[in-house]
């Protein structure tokens, strides 16, 4: 081996290193792996180029001038995820605790700008102090450096965030502004200000696992989207999760093969519908019978349960499913399920991934929380989501679609390339009771002529036929044929052209 | 006397279902009635015509013999069969049949009225000389009276308070001493926890066992008995497990339980199919400790085992012999082909104490389809012709729905065999098979049962669950040869879902061949399988495995040496949940070189459930009975939860305080959702 080879090996050696064994033994001992050892379970097997191995920080005060290490707590470059390209960073809690210098910004800056010019995924894996505080001002020009770029790339490239250590102050703002986050249960924990400061400021005794922890943000902040036990289930399931995704906004979706007959029947479909409106049903069945082997991939499955979000296959290709469920809350529309779907159906529409939309909803939650707290304005993100996409919607109404929230769920008014109806769909203003009570309002005290107007309104409009005969449903189907008849529309819909106007950008009421 | 043209079935579920297609084959119209639950019921939907008789509740429904009657002049049915439960051993109902001149599917009223009564009956069975346990009849005066009596009887014998119950106020004794030494005991506990002193004595049964003689008879006095079937596999009086014939009964003991069967049969007049319950002693190995329980007039739940191993189709029968036909066969005729087991597949959770778990069946898929009376997929004993000897009765389909308002039963599994080994095989083959979701269900139990050394030795008695599951059930154990094969079958099931995940398009370049390297680990332990070219090995041993699987695959058959096993595979987040066998294996799988990694997590301590008050099933929290800092006694009311539109009052299972709720009335909670935590 010549001298320069072997000087090569050297450094590349020390910098495989990272912070030293010792700090790795650390690292491991709180059951994480280290930043090279998780890039190896996310990416396929020697599949990893790393870029800037040798870059090194420029800082000179309070010591720093003697303290180097190759990569300067971050570990940057490209492999592949079965095969498909994709363009990672992952912080290097063993390097001054992963802490963000400039030069730590310009590596991550780097590969983002490649995963853009290139049209691949950027996945970031979060396990930083913070600010390189030695810095000072030069560190937070390098956040806002990877914020500016995180929004550049947003809708271009999807973007997913993986939360595997501290994730605090303003370094959130990256994480949170990609497309996704998932956390690492009892490891990571996401804030913008920590329990110390909110102990002095506000007096308030919390611990950093209930102030930012896995399960905080991903059942009452929405701030992340799914929690997982440790490193290796999270980076499993983010390598599951990867394949559903496009690569770009010029990509289109993947495709995998499949075995599943695109036209099976399901006949435990036609009797999901309870006999009785009022009972509840799972709308799982409905999503994991009509997708390809039953795969669903929820997002946000512990927030806002009460409309369903997640990924699927139709045929092999990736779709985005959104659906009422009337196991929580009877699939009510709130303000935490209008924006959690709202989101999910903007990153569809950004990336060409169809929608499936699953309808049963008996309307707006009422209430002075939810009208105080701005239902109107956050309502008006799912309606806004739905009626500005152009990639395929197609629609199915299983039951109740009542009111303006009929109008919201993908609905035929809104650009639903196809929208089906259950026989079972009551497509109406509101429930028979309320209408009646309304209509008859002078008739209140008579319970028999309630009564019957009551079963006349349901026999008028308890139905999807009097939608149909509008032309509002395209068609009303049998529940057994639903995978059918979405794989048979998808296929037609696949040369949908459809466009905008021209604007800068539009003006979603945020 | 000709034939029916149509009959009715005043019954619901598998046993209409039973009946109509019997009937079908002979040619008779059939008229299902059914409740507003079972209005998409399949029985429903397989009879020629059906009649909506009432709502869910059985009481206002399927109970009202009005309303059957009604229904039968409606359509013009010309005879009702009962099934079991409901109207089938109600005298009365028959009584208005016959006013109503409608023929009854049945033994007749006198019959039912006679063995309805517990102490008439057994009155009945003494006449007829029948065995009956040998007892002091009434109370006993004193100690010198109940030693006179014990020696009588014979001991081990059982004195008994006269208003005792629950175990109290019962002593065992076994010679003169426990007489003396407990009897005057006993008269005080019965005064002293019932106010009442009266002690009577009774032979104490050893190793009870349930066998029962299935009797058939015409209208003209001609009566046989179909051999036996052994029931001692029961949870809570609940039968689990039946066979026919039982390993405990001899030829000898067959003949001597018929003979006494018959004779009480003839002593009501009986016809029709019935059968006469007897408890034996498993001790006495002569077989002669045999004593009359009850008589069933009526169809019994397990009658299959019987038709497996004679070929008689007992509903035929009861629908000839109630149209007047004579009986065809004698008792020369009736023979013991092979062996039938039957398992009852109960919509409740044995890995939750046995929970009775209603709702939809998400999927349901049995081993076989369900059993009919057409020579091409059943044969005359009743076993599909390609299931190897398996029959399946049901009364549900995917997307049916199990519901609170009747018999927890999903399915009764029957499969038969030349030999017991070769049935039990076979069930816990089909139970492998049997596809449940949606609810909690008892196929692993089963298997488990069925795989059990003490039940493949016939060595049962009524206390098998009690005493093998005693502190309850978590699955059947598995050896160390299913492990290592199941390891390997994992191995090739991660290959083929690797393989198939890199042939997605928008690849870079050609795709890498997946990995071929698999650490599982299973059982607590590791194991190293190679994938090579045409040889799987499990830590350096090669496994021979024959399967095929396509990524999507939710049941699996493989063939691994000699052995064959099928498996139900559901993806976890690191691996797969193999069930198979009595008992669900989460088997994590990673490539070797990440397992080497996956080394350095840290194992999460699995919360103690003891101290949670976990909700069992989906629902709404009602109502919180307690507050945080409260002290609760075992057994007080937690909380209240509704689902399907059925309250659950939870319980607390010990004495503890309540160290915090983690959720609030009107909550809707899902599965596994922790209600509370205890201190």
């Amino acid at each position: 081996m010549s001298a320069n080879i072997a000087e090569l090996e050297r450094r590349r050696a020390a910098a495989r290193m990272g912070g030293g064994q010792n700090r790795i033994d650390a690292q491991h001992a709180k059951g994480k792996l280290t930043a090279r050892e998780r890039l190896d379970v996310l990416l396929d097997e020697g599949s990893f180029e790393e870029y800037d191995q040798f870059v090194e920080h420029d800082a000179v005060d309070f010591g720093m001038a003697d303290q180097k290490f190759y990569g300067d707590g971050v570990v940057t470059g490209s492999g592949t995820i079965n095969g498909r390209l994709v363009y990672v960073f992952s912080q290097d809690f063993t390097v001054f605790g992963g802490s963000l210098s400039k030069r730590h910004a310009e590596k991550i800056c780097k590969v983002m700008d490649m995963a853009l010019r290139n049209g691949a995924p950027v996945i970031g894996l979060n396990d930083s102090g913070g600010a390189r505080i030695q810095e000072g001002v030069a560190s937070l020009g390098g956040y806002a450096e990877v914020f500016q770029r995180n929004v550049l790339a947003s809708g271009v490239v999807p973007q997913i965030s993986l939360i595997m250590g501290p994730c605090a102050g303003g370094a959130v703002y990256s994480p949170a502004m990609t497309d996704f986050i998932f956390m690492v249960k009892d490891s990571s924990y996401m804030f913008v200000t920590g329990p110390d400061v909110v102990k002095t400021v506000t007096n308030e005794v919390v611990t950093q696992e209930e102030l930012g922890g896995a399960v905080t943000h991903t059942t009452k902040t929405s701030v992340a989207d799914l929690a997982f036990e440790n490193d290796i289930e999270t980076l499993l399931q983010t390598r599951r999760f990867f394949d559903y995704l496009p690569l770009s906004n010029r990509e289109g979706v993947p495709e995998r093969p499949t075995d599943d007959a695109w036209d099976r029947v399901e006949e435990s479909l036609d009797t999901l519908i309870p006999d009785n409106a009022n009972q509840p049903y799972d709308m799982h069945e409905v999503i994991t019978k009509v997708l390809d082997e039953g795969d669903f991939f929820e997002v946000q499955p512990a927030h806002a349960g009460n409309i369903l979000c997640g990924f699927g296959r139709v045929e092999g290709r990736t779709v985005g499913i959104v659906a009422n469920q009337p196991m929580v809350l009877a699939g009510v529309l709130d303000i935490n399920s209008s924006k959690k779907a709202a989101r999910f159906v903007r990153f569809c529409d950004a990336f060409d991934i169809p929608i499936l939309t699953f309808v049963d909803v008996p309307g707006f939650l009422p209430g002075t929380g939810q009208e105080h707290n701005g239902i109107i304005k956050h309502g008006a993100k799912l309606l806004f989501a739905y009626a500005e996409a152009t990639v395929p919607k197609i629609t199915v109404i299983t039951r109740k679609a009542y009111g303006g929230a009929y109008d919201v769920m993908a609905s035929k008014h809104l650009r639903g390339d196809l929208n089906y109806a259950w026989p079972t769909a009551e497509i109406a203003v509101m429930g028979a009771k309320g209408a009646v009570e309304i209509i008859f309002r002078q008739d209140r005290d008579d319970p028999e002529k309630i009564a019957e107007k009551t079963k006349e309104y349901e026999d008028r409009f308890a139905n999807p036929f009097v939608a149909a005969s509008r032309g509002y449903i395209d068609e009303v189907i049998y529940p057994r044929n639903t995978r059918r008849r979405i794989a048979q529309g998808l296929r037609k819909l696949r040369g949908k052209a459809l466009e905008n106007p021209w604007k800068k950008h539009d003006n979603i009421p945020l | 006397m000709t034939m029916f043209k149509k009959i009715l079935i005043a019954n619901r579920g598998e046993i209409a279902c039973r009946v109509i297609k019997t009937a079908r084959r002979m040619g008779i119209a059939t008229v299902a009635v059914y409740s507003d639950a079972d209005a998409r019921a399949p029985f429903v939907q397989m009879a020629d015509e059906a009649v909506h008789i009432g709502p869910a509740p059985a009481a206002e429904s399927y109970l009202l013999a009005d309303k059957i009657i009604a229904a039968c002049k409606q359509t013009g049915a010309e005879a009702v069969h009962p099934g079991y439960g409901f109207l089938s051993e109600r005298a009365s109902f028959v009584e208005a049949l016959d006013d109503a001149g409608i023929a009854f599917i049945g033994p007749p009223a006198s019959a039912i009225a006679a063995m309805g009564d517990k102490i008439e009956s057994k009155k009945l069975a003494e006449q007829a000389g029948v065995n009956v346990v040998p007892g002091s009849g009434g109370a006993i005066a004193d100690t010198a009276e109940a030693l006179e009596w014990a020696n009588r009887i014979g001991y081990p014998v059982m004195m008994k308070a006269s208003a005792g119950g629950g175990g109290k106020g019962m002593r065992l004794a076994w010679n003169d001493q426990d007489v003396k030494d407990g009897f005057e005991a006993t008269q005080r506990e019965g005064l002293n926890s019932f106010g009442d002193e009266r002690v009577f004595i009774e032979k104490f049964i050893e190793d009870p066992r349930h066998i029962e003689i299935q009797v058939l008879g015409d209208k003209h006095g001609n009566l046989i008995y179909l051999n036996e079937r052994e029931c001692s596999i029961q949870r809570r009086h609940q039968k689990v497990v039946e066979e026919a014939p039982s390993p405990f009964v001899s030829p000898e003991m067959r003949r001597k339980m018929g003979e006494q069967s018959i004779a009480l049969a003839r002593a009501v007049d009986y016809h029709s199919a019935g059968t006469v319950e007897l408890i034996v002693s498993g001790a006495d190995k002569t077989g002669d400790s045999f004593f009359f329980l009850e008589m069933n007039t009526r169809l019994q739940v397990e009658h299959p085992v019987t038709e497996a191993i004679t070929g008689v189709d007992l509903v035929e029968q009861m629908i000839r012999i109630a149209a007047g036909e004579r009986l065809e066969m004698t008792q020369d005729d009736v023979k013991i082909d092979g062996w039938a087991i039957e398992n009852r597949v109960y919509a409740e959770d044995p890995y939750r104490g046995f929970l009775p778990s209603i709702g939809r069946l998400v999927h349901y898929d049995p081993p076989v389809e369900p059993w009919a009376s057409d020579a091409e997929t059943y044969d005359g004993r009743g076993v599909h012709v390609d299931g190897g000897g398996i029959r399946i009765d049901d009364g549900v389909r995917e997307g049916g729905e199990v519901s609170m308002f009747y018999d927890p039963m999903i399915a009764k599994l029957v499969t038969w065999g030349e030999t017991r080994d070769a049935a039990a095989d076979l069930q816990v083959q089909a139970l492998d098979a049997f596809r449940i979701k949606g609810l909690g269900h008892n196929v692993d139990f089963l298997s488990a049962i069925m795989q059990h050394p003490r039940f493949r030795s016939g060595n049962l008695t009524t206390g098998f669950i009690a005493e093998e599951y005693s502190e309850g059930f978590a699955g059947a154990a598995a050896s160390d040869h299913l492990l290592r094969n199941l390891a390997a079958i994992a191995g090739v099931i991660a290959t083929a879902d690797e393989d198939r995940a890199g042939r997605i398009d928008q690849a870079l370049a050609d795709r890498a061949t997946p990995t071929g390297d698999w650490t599982v680990r299973l059982g607590g332990r590791d194991y190293a399988i190679v994938m090579e070219e045409d040889a799987i090995t499990v830590d350096g041993v090669e496994i021979p495995i024959m399967m095929e699987y396509t990524p999507g695959d939710r049941m699996i058959e493989v063939e691994v040496g000699d052995d064959s096993l099928t498996l139900q595979l559901a993806p976890t987040r690191t691996g797969y949940r193999m069930t198979t066998r009595g008992a669900a294996h989460e088997a994590r799988v990673l490539p070797t070189r990440i397992a080497a990694l996956a080394e350095h997590m840290i194992e999460k301590v699995p919360l103690d459930l003891s101290r949670l008050l976990i909700c069992p099933m989906p629902g709404l929290l009602v109502k919180l009975h307690v507050e945080e800092g409260e002290t609760v006694q075992s057994g007080q009311p937690l909380a209240t939860v509704e689902a399907m539109k059925m309250e659950n009052i939870l319980r607390a299972e010990k004495e503890g305080v309540i160290a915090s709720i983690k959720a609030g009335e009107g909550d809707s909670l899902a599965v596994d959702e922790i209600i509370l935590e205890l201190e």
